[in-house]
Formats: C-alpha cells, sequence, structure tokens
C-alpha cells in the first residue's frame, strides 16, 4: 500500500520506500523512516499534491513521490 | 576567520544573517551550479570575520545543487567555525543535520532558533543541557528581533580560537565497526573532511564521496559491499535507513533530556489552513489574494509612474535649453534622461511594491501554500508547484522572475521555467497591451490577449516538455508555519532583489538608450525597418513598425512610444485596422525578453539558455501573432 491510497485524516506507519537512492535519503531527512508515523491532513484536488504530517512537521509531497512511500495501517 | 551559517529550509538562518548583514549583503554565484550563497564581514570581539550564508539544507550530501553546494563549499574553502541554526520547534528534526555536521571534525556552535514560536507552542527547551550532552556550545535564539545573535558569535569566536573539535555521536555497534574499517583503508590527511565523515558516506552511498575516494584507494568499492552485506542482512532495511534511524534515535533521544512540553498557545492560525487550502474556497482566497496584490501593485505604479514622467519630461526641457535645438549632442542628452527616466518612471514604481508585497507572501508562508495549491495545473505544463513563484513575479517585471527560478531543483525544470515566465506579460508589456489593444479596441480585447498568452504559455510548455520529459520526481517541500513578518527583513529582502535591477539592468537600459539616440540621429532607423520587413510582412504591418520593435528589446514600453516616430501621428487608430492593432499587440508580448531579461538569464542560466529562450520567444512570437491573425480572419 502506498500514500495514495490513504484517505486524508488517517495515520499510517512508513514500512518502506521504492525508487531511487536520492530520493530515499532526501525523504529520510525528512523524517520518512520505515516505523515513523505520517498522517494525511489534506491533498490538493485534481490530482494534486498530498499534505502530510511526519515528526511534528508538515510535508508537501507531489503524487509521484507519495506513490514511492510503502506503509501500513495502525 | 570564517563562519558558515549551516541548517536546514526555514530555520531563519537567512533571517539572521540579513540581521547582522543588513543589505551590505553580496550574492555570489558557486561556479558550475548557480544556487547562490551570500557572504558578508562582520566584526567579532575586534576580529574580521567572513561570514557566508549557505542554502538550505536537510542533509550534508544532498542529491540537489543547492544541497551540494553546502559540503562543496565546507570542502574547497577553510571554513573556521560552523554556525549551526536550527529551529527549536523542530529539535528533532534539526539535531538529525547537527549530528551530521558533528562528524566533520570541526568546531561547531547550535543556534537554537525561533524559541519565541517554541515558548507560543509551549514547547521549552534546556539549553545548557543540551550543549552538555552534545558538548558543543549552544544558544537560544530569536533571529527575527536580534536576540541572541551576538551571544553566538561570541561562542563561535571562542569555539574558533580554541579550536573545540566535537566528539562525534556513536552509532550501533555493527556500523561503528564498518565505519572503523573503512577509516582504515583511507589515509589521513588526504580529504578535506574527516575520515569518519567519509566511511559514513560512503555506506550511505553517496556517489561522488566514492568517486573521489576511488582515486586514491580503487578497491574501496568491494570494502563497502562486504560492510552492506554484513548490515542489510543482519536487517532488512537498506543502509542508508539504518544510518539516518540511528540519528533519529540519538536525536530523539536528546530532546527528550532537553525539551518539556507545556500548554500550546495556539488556536486560530492552526485553523486557517482549513480555509486557505480547502478545495473550493482556498482557489477562491488565492484568486482574491493575488487579485488585490495585483491591483494594490497597478495602483501604487501608477499613482507614481505619470508625475515621476512628468517631472522627467519637465528636466529634459528645462536641460534643452543650454543646447541647440538640433543635433547629436542633444539628441543623446535626450536619450540619456529618457534611459535613466525608464528605470526611474516606469520600471521602479511597479518593481518595489512588487517587491516588498511578494516578500511578505513569502515571509507569512502564502507562497508555499500557492505552490500546494497550483501542482496539479504547473504538472500540465511539465512543471510542478514550485514553478508558480516565477510566473506571478513575471507580471511585475521579468528580471525578478528569472532570478526566483533558482528555487527549482532540476536544471531542466529551471530552464523551463525561465523560458515561459519571460512570456508572461510584465508591467511594461502591460502598457502596451492597454494603450494600444484596449485603448483602440476595449478592454475586452486586452482581458482576451491575457487570457491568450495564458493558452499560448500552457501550450508551449506541453511543447517542450514533448521534447524534454519531466524527469524531477515532483514536489518536496516543507509547508511553513504561518509566521508574522518583520519590516525589517521584507524590506532587506526587497532591497536585495531590486538592488540586482538598479546596478546590473538600469545602466545597461541607460547605454541603450543613448546609443538608440544616436543611432535615431544617423538615421540608421530604414535599416531596421528592412531587417524587419519579413516579419512585418507576415504579420501584415506597415513596414514602419520594424524600428519600434528593435527600440522594444530595449525597453518594451518603446515598442508603444516609438510607434508615434514611425508613424508620426499618435493617433495610431487611423494608420492601423484592428487586425493589425491585435497582431502587434500579441507579437510584442512575445517576442524577444527585453534587454534587462536577457542579461539576467546570461547570469543565471548561461549564455548558451539566453538564445535559446530568445529564440524560442521569437519563433512563438511570430505563429501566436499568425493564429491571432487567422482567427481574427475566419470570425471577425
Amino acid at each position: 500500500m502506498n500514500l495514495l491510497q490513504i484517505n486524508n485524516g488517517n495515520w499510517v506507519r512508513v514500512v518502506g520506500f521504492r525508487g531511487g537512492h536520492g530520493m530515499e535519503r532526501r525523504l529520510a531527512q525528512l523524517g520518512f523512516l520505515p516505523g515513523n508515523k505520517v498522517r494525511v491532513i489534506r491533498s490538493a484536488p485534481f490530482r494534486g499534491p498530498l499534505l502530510l504530517e511526519v515528526e511534528g512537521r508538515e510535508i508537501v509531497l507531489g503524487r509521484g513521490v507519495a506513490s514511492h512511500v510503502m506503509v501500513e495501517y495502525i | 576567520m570564517r563562519y558558515a551559517l549551516v541548517g536546514q529550509p526555514n530555520c531563519g538562518k537567512s533571517t539572521l544573517f540579513n540581521q547582522v548583514a543588513g543589505y551590505k549583503a553580496e550574492t555570489g554565484n558557486f561556479s558550475g551550479t548557480t544556487v547562490s550563497f551570500k557572504e558578508t564581514k562582520v566584526r567579532v570581539l575586534g576580529d574580521v570575520v567572513e561570514l557566508v550564508d549557505l542554502p538550505g539544507t536537510y542533509t550534508l550530501l544532498g542529491t540537489n545543487p543547492a544541497e551540494r553546494v553546502v559540503l562543496d563549499y565546507l570542502i574547497e574553502k577553510r571554513v573556521d567555525v560552523i554556525i549551526n541554526v536550527i529551529d527549536a520547534t523542530h529539535l528533532v528534526q534539526g539535531l538529525l543535520l547537527t549530528i551530521e555536521l558533528m562528524e566533520l571534525r570541526r568546531p561547531i556552535v547550535l543556534a537554537v532558533n525561533m524559541m519565541d514560536e517554541a515558548l507560543r507552542q509551549g514547547i521549552k527547551i534546556d539549553g545548557e543541557q543540551l550543549s552538555e550532552l552534545l558538548g558543543i556550545p549552544v544558544m537560544p535564539m530569536i533571529a527575527s528581533r536580534g536576540q541572541g545573535i551576538r551571544e553566538t558569535f561570541i561562542k563561535a569566536w571562542h569555539a574558533g580560537e580554541e579550536k573545540r573539535i566535537p566528539q562525534p555521536v556513536q552509532y550501533g555497534e555493527v556500523i561503528e565497526s564498518a565505519i572503523e574499517d573503512i577509516k582504515g583503508k583511507i589515509e589521513r590527511g588526504v580529504f578535506p573532511i574527516s575520515r569518519r565523515a567519509i566511511a559514513v558516506k560512503l555506506l550511505e552511498g553517496d556517489p561522488k564521496v566514492m568517486e573521489m575516494v576511488r582515486e586514491s584507494v580503487p578497491n574501496i568499492g568491494e570494502t563497502i559491499h562486504q560492510h552492506l552485506d554484513i548490515l542489510c542482512h543482519q536487517s532488512f532495511r537498506q543502509a542508508v535507513w539504518l544510518v539516518a534511524t540511528e540519528r533519529q534515535h540519538a536525536a530523539r533521544d536528546f530532546e527528550s533530556k532537553v525539551k518539556t512540553q507545556g500548554e500550546s498557545f495556539l488556536s486560530f492560525r492552526d485553523r486557517l489552513d482549513d480555509y486557505l487550502l480547502h478545495p473550493v474556497f482556498g482557489y477562491i482566497f488565492l484568486v482574491l489574494i493575488l487579485g488585490s496584490f495585483f491591483a494594490l501593485v497597478y495602483g501604487i505604479g501608477n499613482m507614481l509612474e505619470a508625475p515621476l514622467m512628468q517631472f522627467f519630461e519637465g528636466i529634459t526641457h528645462a536641460v534643452m535649453q543650454f543646447f541647440p535645438s538640433s543635433g547629436l549632442v542633444p539628441e543623446l542628452i535626450t536619450g540619456l534622461i529618457q534611459g535613466f527616466a525608464g528605470g526611474l518612471a516606469i520600471v521602479l514604481p511597479y518593481l518595489l511594491p512588487f517587491l516588498i508585497g511578494l516578500g511578505f507572501l513569502e515571509d507569512i508562508g502564502y507562497l508555499t501554500r500557492i505552490a500546494f495549491l497550483m501542482d496539479a495545473l504547473m504538472h500540465r505544463m511539465g512543471l510542478h508547484g514550485k514553478a508558480i513563484v516565477p510566473f506571478i513575479l513575471g507580471y511585475g517585471c521579468n528580471v525578478p522572475a528569472i532570478m526566483s527560478t533558482r528555487i527549482m531543483e532540476d536544471p531542466r525544470d529551471r530552464f523551463l521555467s525561465a523560458a515561459l515566465a519571460t512570456m508572461v506579460p510584465c508591467a511594461a508589456r502591460l502598457a502596451v497591451i492597454f494603450g494600444l489593444a484596449s485603448f483602440y479596441l476595449g478592454p475586452w480585447v486586452a482581458l482576451g490577449i491575457y487570457f491568450y498568452n495564458l493558452v499560448v504559455i500552457a501550450v508551449t510548455g506541453r511543447i517542450i516538455t514533448h521534447f524534454i520529459p519531466e524527469d524531477s520526481p515532483g514536489l518536496i517541500l516543507e509547508m511553513p508555519v504561518y509566521r508574522l513578518p518583520t519590516v525589517r527583513s521584507v524590506t532587506a529582502k526587497a532591497w536585495f532583489r531590486i538592488r540586482e535591477f538598479i546596478f546590473e539592468a538600469w545602466p545597461l537600459l541607460i547605454v541603450g538608450s543613448i546609443v538608440l539616440a544616436a543611432m535615431n540621429f544617423y538615421s540608421i532607423t530604414p535599416f531596421f525597418d528592412r531587417l524587419f520587413s519579413p516579419i512585418t510582412w507576415l504579420l501584415g504591418l506597415p513596414r514602419q513598425v520594424g524600428t519600434p520593435l528593435i527600440f522594444g528589446i530595449l525597453r518594451k514600453e518603446l515598442s508603444l512610444i516609438m510607434l508615434a516616430q514611425a508613424f508620426g501621428t499618435t493617433d495610431f487608430g487611423s494608420v492601423l485596422n484592428a487586425e493589425q492593432i491585435i497582431s502587434y499587440t500579441v507579437f510584442v508580448v512575445f517576442y524577444i525578453p527585453c534587454l534587462a531579461t536577457m542579461v539576467t538569464i546570461k547570469n543565471e542560466l548561461g549564455g548558451k539558455n539566453m538564445w535559446i529562450i530568445t529564440g524560442l520567444t521569437i519563433i512563438v512570437a511570430l505563429i501566436a501573432a499568425l493564429l491571432a491573425r487567422l482567427v481574427f480572419f475566419l470570425f471577425v
């Protein structure tokens, strides 16, 4: 399951990442690490980006990036 | 002595820098990349210290050019003290970078910024305890109000004098033994950063560091692979995540010992995004906010433009009394005054309120919200949300628009957003649209041209994307909390942007204006008319408009003003029919960015890209004008 499949307002836990190495490091620095909790706060209309809460910060991820972040329900 | 400010994006680093440097800051472009850092000289305890503000970064060995600059700078220049600025409200995230920095074996001072914000959120941080735990000096700070800045620099001075090298934070046993082994393979003193830092970066799989080390240790790749095998067999996770997770554990451990969470005083601000990012109301507010912003800018600009122009006309008259009524000298002097007046009376009245307003929107945190709302739309043009900023700026003036493409990570995105932003009708082209099309054909025509412009830009973006496909992964950015901007930071920012126009573009305007006056005097203009005749023929325009089009490259308003000289009348409606007015206006809107914009493109993206973009705009202008003619022919 990836982040795009999560409805607004739900908390999930990161389990992995599918994609390039550089992107992975970047997301790790922003707090998208396995085991960390993420909440989908809202998403922009017309297939816009997601606004996520992770580690007390709000992060915007485009749908392309978000589709690579693997998560599970808590 | 050289101090470097290092911190994550949006931690208040630049606020601190501006507080220290005032407007004396200099921008420098790093060779190769174009992400800039700023330098200034400050006096600390009697010593003159060079202070550099490096771009914000989440990690030392990042993937985008801005982040890369940070490590390249730390390697190439001798930095005596690192001043690491972190956001007190995001302590754990900030400390992740601090832990990375502590591996470099350079003296570090930690400035915990935004203590006022933390207090509002009920967060208390024990700075002394943190300093003891990390083994580096720690100073609480409120950079926006100037609190704690002096003390931070004094601490940095002492750290630099004593060459206080911090002890790096220890990882788990397996990682530590890997680091020890890799360190053993690397010779001491060959690399400008510590062997430990290099070993960690190798484990994290940084390609650049790998390349660097391979030159002296050819078989390092195998060693790393062995260790990755050990690391990743014991855990299903990848090494990058192992290291990051350990740093996070350490950072959380530090936080739990120094932070106490009390009651939060936030209420209204948290709810604001429910309206401003709402799927429906969010866009309504966007239109309202941007609409009133532009109305304000044009209102102020208009109010100042007319009296300033009158003032310069008066000056021209007064000066001309001392010269013969005809001849080269008075022509040249008129050219000089016109060039000077163009900058002061036509550009600055719009640019100044625009930049102040923009700095305000930026500091308050709204620009990121616009990027969030517009990301989906921008993707249709092959760009992502961040590219909306150069577009918005472009309506005021293309020069700051081009400069703002620096926020894009990918060179391809920078090029595309710069190319498209030059086609956005700036305030000068607004004068042509309103003075010609709207004046003779009505306001709806002006609105139609603006809309047509948007369509052409979107289609152009799509076509270019077809040839250079979008390969950047998309939008990744941190949503800042709303903050009330200070007058000082907004004005400093506006000045920082406006000085580039004043010192780089304006002198060119003046020189160009003088040169054109001379050309006019020696009657070289028929030559230009002939040069442009294929274009004017294609567009169905009289030959004389060639010279105004040339003048328009210098300053877009001139393609309107010079029409009077070309036709010998100011009643353009009697010489041009409706179709000609539309095709001329459309062509002026798109063709060749003005000289100041071209120079900016050259500075930001290089000479080659400047010519590519210029060529592109001519092609687009021709096609757009011909299409407009066709539409006019078919439907009117």
